[in-house]
């Protein structure tokens, strides 16, 4: 079969010179983005993993077989439709049927298919086998961003969302983005495994439906909010890799990207090292007793992480979408409304419910928005009172 | 002068005894229409209305998609331009025209003299009407149109706002127009034929549309169920689907492709009928193998219901699951592929000539079959893990649903419009109608197939800028696309129905046959009110 592939990968080469050639040329200046797409690529992402690899190989040799099919099939009809014309004095016969000519048009494509399903049924059945992980990892699709949770094997207990560069939501948004090989797929902490280790992703969703693609490594897998669904994949090159959400999760939906970095094993050992010590630095004293500048400094980040996309930077929000300058929610004496429309959601969760966030964020976005803008409360939310509105 | 926009009662000549009826003119002729032309005459005009405003909605979509960034819509709207063209196509363009060629050609094709139920008839065009302002007057409640795709998926459609319930409404009684559509075919195909007319006699347009209605019968109340229980989730506390309280988001999707992989061939069996009447007329020879095109219908038909997960391969089913609607999904190849070789049969060794409609249906058959061939691609599980929700596939169903069902229509148009108007069509125009659609369509959703390999999924407001010069082609296709058929109604369509034009011939086609051929041009208001006396073959009358 590598004839059939290498075959493949000629028509597409020259395809690739047509292609290029009728296609005006709008992004000057970008390159191929390696571990995502190329410019004006026209198969498959080359794969990483063998599955990929094999999807690939399928492609190949159902294209082939459609190929011949498509010549044989068009060739009769083009051969019949300059032949056969009144205007060449063509007359017309007089069959109408014949049992054993339909028949063989039945049979023969069964047959055909029945060699389309074989090859299939083999990767069908390796794709879905996520048994024997080495590690186990919490995929949570959340509107609009990825959350990951390191459940099982080297790297435990770690955690973190993984968002798309802000400054490349604001490009979009300009209308005139700026040529950028990683436009769109820049995010601010990517998924980090080791190379040919069996990683298996669990996924699930916070509030609609995501999936989670990555097209090198040859997953997509959908998220489901309130269960839980599995995928796995073992990268044979360390690198980046990048795919995107493939399921319309709402108005951000082009705006959650997924970027997986493979690293050697040696550095992934140190990038689980780093993460954690980094963690332990950073995790926050939920008894801690804050300033008001300090936590509206700490919010003001994560307002423009999580809540800029809806609310805008302006706190004015958009169409549907509520201000929060003087929302009544925000200026109410009464803190626990705001803490409780954090933690649940809202409006049918149109807006959602941020429980994901640490207490300290909650605590720090709230006091920030109660203190921004036009809205001067003097409020201020301590991460203890989160806590207990937790409860 | 045209038997379409005229007042009734210029069918005067053809002593069928119209006078002898008091039928209503000017605006009470539609609004009180029974007659099964003028409703066929007001489904094909709306249809092609909806076509219109979804075929705006999508060069909206395409003129955003023009270069990387937004430029002209932000995403929220975005998602509202791409769910409201996909249902506004469905369930508004497509299924309303087939109705309407159903209501003009299965009464002449058969021998009868009107649909079965004539005022249920009326009703069934009727409802479309607020269904459709409903369904576009989304756009202006608040927060804006439904925006969660036209599948509709559970729980995102929780969260939409208000619009979602007056589209959940439209879609019920879109449904309910077609179950009574469905009914009136059932009902006069199978009790109205003129004597001698066998159910195997019958041309192909009345058995693929006699299926497509049991079809229709049969998955309408699915769909009505699922957007029901979405509703009472929405607003009574249940929990079918969302998740917050139990229910199961992928139960819908279930229901919904229960529903909608049957509809896909709903919208495609009445091309197939077409194709099947306009190939044996150009071609001066009769169809080859009619037998095998009534059972390949049918197997299609049936194997339709046993498919549906194909659209679910990511959600992540079991591997029998995956399996078994793989198999099934593959084996639809196999009829397809009899009525695909049958057509070809009927063109060898033919006499033919390429008049418009046959070229609609060559066009036909050779991109529906491309689209075909990608079906099959996507039904190979572990190569649809890679393209699923990507533009390989919605290059894949604009392939059968742009060049199989609009170009079977621009077929059937082309070649009954002269029995409809009692004019002939611009040949001229019609061409180059035919070729700048045939061009620009490809132009507009072959690169589609490139992007979706690549990896950019479907439903996005802004993509990558290595997808750039894929998209912008692909635009710069769609609104030559959309032009073409806007140069179609203008220059074609209506110099027709205004009766502009060379005067019809009885049967304008040297090689066409069956009872439409057999009155005159135009077709006279009343038609068949005696059941005409047929030839062994039931495709002429005698005495």
């Amino acid at each position: 079969m590598p004839h059939l592939s290498s075959l493949c990968r000629h028509v597409a080469q020259a395809s690739l010179l047509l292609g290029a050639g009728l296609a005006t040329s709008a992004a000057v200046a970008v390159n191929n983005l390696p571990g995502g797409p190329a410019v004006n690529q026209l198969d498959l992402h080359p794969p990483v993993t063998k599955i990929a690899a094999e999807q690939q190989w399928l492609h190949y040799y159902i294209m082939a077989l459609c190929v011949v099919i498509f010549v044989a099939v068009f060739g009769v009809m083009f051969y019949s439709i300059f032949k056969h014309r009144k205007s060449k004095g063509a007359k017309s016969a007089n069959f109408h049927e014949s049992v054993a000519v339909e028949i063989a048009w039945t049979v023969v494509p069964f047959v055909i298919v029945i060699a389309m399903a074989l090859p299939a049924t083999k990767v069908v059945v390796a794709m879905k086998d996520t048994t024997n992980a080495d590690l186990t990892i919490k995929a949570t699709g959340y509107q609009w961003k990825w959350g990951y949770d390191y459940m099982k094997g080297e790297g435990e207990g770690i955690g973190f969302l993984s968002t798309l560069d802000v400054t490349h939501r604001e490009m979009s948004d300009s209308g005139k983005p700026a040529a950028t090989d990683d436009y769109l797929l820049k995010v601010d902490n990517p998924l980090v495994v080791p190379v040919d280790k069996k990683i298996r992703i669990v996924l699930t969703a916070n509030d609609v439906i995501h999936a989670f693609m990555v097209p090198a490594f040859g997953i997509k897998q959908d998220a489901m909010p309130g269960f839980v669904r599995d995928t796995w994949f073992r990268a044979e090159k360390t690198g980046d890799f990048y795919g995107q959400c493939a399921e319309l999760c709402g108005k951000e939906h082009a705006y959650m990207p997924i970027h997986v970095k493979v690293l050697s094993a040696p550095d992934y050992a140190k990038w689980v090292d780093g993460q954690k010590k980094a963690m332990a630095a950073s995790a926050d004293d939920p008894a801690k007793q804050w300033q008001l500048d300090e936590l509206v400094a700490r919010g003001e980040k994560v307002y423009a992480d999580n809540c800029a996309a809806c609310h805008q930077a302006s706190g004015m929000g958009a169409g549907p979408i509520k201000a929060l300058v003087a929302s009544p929610v925000v200026l109410d004496a009464d803190k626990t409304k705001q803490i409780a429309t954090l933690l649940n959601g809202a409006a049918n969760g149109a807006m959602p419910a941020w429980k994901q966030l640490s207490d300290t964020e909650l605590a720090a976005v709230i006091t920030y928005t109660k203190n921004s803008w036009t809205n001067k409360t003097g409020q201020l939310v301590q991460p203890a009172e989160v806590v207990a509105a937790r409860k | 002068m045209s038997a379409v926009l005229d007042p009734h009662g210029h069918g005067h000549d053809h002593g069928h005894g119209d006078h002898a009826h008091h039928a209503p003119s000017g605006w009470r002729r539609w609004v009180y229409a029974t007659n099964h032309k003028d409703i066929g005459t007001m489904y094909l005009l709306f249809a092609f209305t909806m076509l219109m405003v979804g075929g705006v909605l999508a060069l909206g979509i395409r003129a955003e998609l023009f270069q990387p960034g937004l430029q002209f819509v932000n995403p929220e709207l975005f998602n509202q331009f791409t769910t409201m063209h996909g249902l506004i196509m469905v369930f508004g363009a497509i299924m309303p025209a087939f109705v309407g060629f159903a209501n003009w050609m299965v009464p002449l094709q058969i021998g009868a003299p009107d649909m079965a139920f004539a005022r249920m008839n009326n009703l069934s065009f009727w409802l479309l009407i607020p269904a459709a302002l409903m369904l576009v007057g989304s756009f202006f409640m608040p927060g804006g149109a439904p925006a969660a795709g036209w599948t509709l998926y559970a729980p995102l459609t929780l969260q939409m706002g208000p619009s979602m319930d007056a589209g959940i409404f439209a879609m019920h009684i879109l449904g309910a127009s077609s179950i009574m559509g469905s009914i009136n075919i059932v009902v006069t195909i199978l009790n109205m034929r003129a004597p001698g007319m066998t159910l195997m006699k019958m041309p192909l347009f009345a058995w693929t549309w006699l299926i497509t209605a049991y079809l229709l019968i049969a998955v309408m109340p699915v769909l009505a169920g699922a957007i029901t229980m979405t509703l009472t989730d929405r607003h009574f506390g249940t929990a079918f689907f969302n998740p917050a309280g139990g229910g199961d988001p992928v139960m819908y999707q279930h229901i919904f492709w229960f529903f909608g992989h049957p509809e896909v061939y709903i919208m495609i069996l009445p091309a197939f009928g077409i194709v099947s009447a306009v190939v044996p007329a150009f071609a001066r020879k009769r169809l080859f193998g009619y037998t095998s095109m009534v059972y390949a219908t049918a197997s299609i038909a049936i194997l339709s219901f046993i498919v549906w997960a194909h659209h679910m391969f990511t959600t992540g089913m079991p591997v029998t699951g995956q399996l078994f609607f793989m198999y099934a999904t593959m084996l639809i190849a196999v009829p397809t592929g009899v009525k695909v070789f049958n057509w070809i049969a009927t063109m060898w060794r033919g006499s033919m000539t390429f008049e418009t409609p046959m070229l609609w249906a060559v066009g036909f058959i050779f991109v529906f079959t491309m689209g075909g061939f990608t079906g099959l691609i996507l039904a190979m599980a572990p190569i649809d893990i890679q393209l699923q929700d990507t533009y390989y596939v919605v290059a894949h169903f604009h392939y059968v649903l742009v060049a199989g069902s609009l170009f079977g229509m621009f077929a059937g148009f082309y070649f009954w419009s002269p029995k409809w108007c009692g004019v002939m069509y611009n040949e001229t125009r019609g061409k180059i109608h035919f070729w700048s659609s045939l061009v620009f369509f490809n132009i507009t959703f072959f690169p589609m197939h490139f992007l979706g390999l690549a990896g950019m999924p479907r439903r996005y407001a802004d993509y990558p800028m290595q997808f750039a010069d894929f998209n912008m082609l692909a635009s710069v296709g769609a609104f030559g696309f959309g032009l073409s058929q806007v140069y179609f109604f203008v220059l074609v369509a209506l110099p027709v129905m205004r009766g502009q034009g060379e005067k019809a011939a009885q049967k304008p086609w040297e090689g066409a046959e069956g009872l439409e051929w057999e009155i005159p041009s135009p077709a006279p208001f009343h038609t068949f009110e005696t059941p005409p006396k047929l030839d062994a073959s039931a495709t002429r009358i005698v005495g």
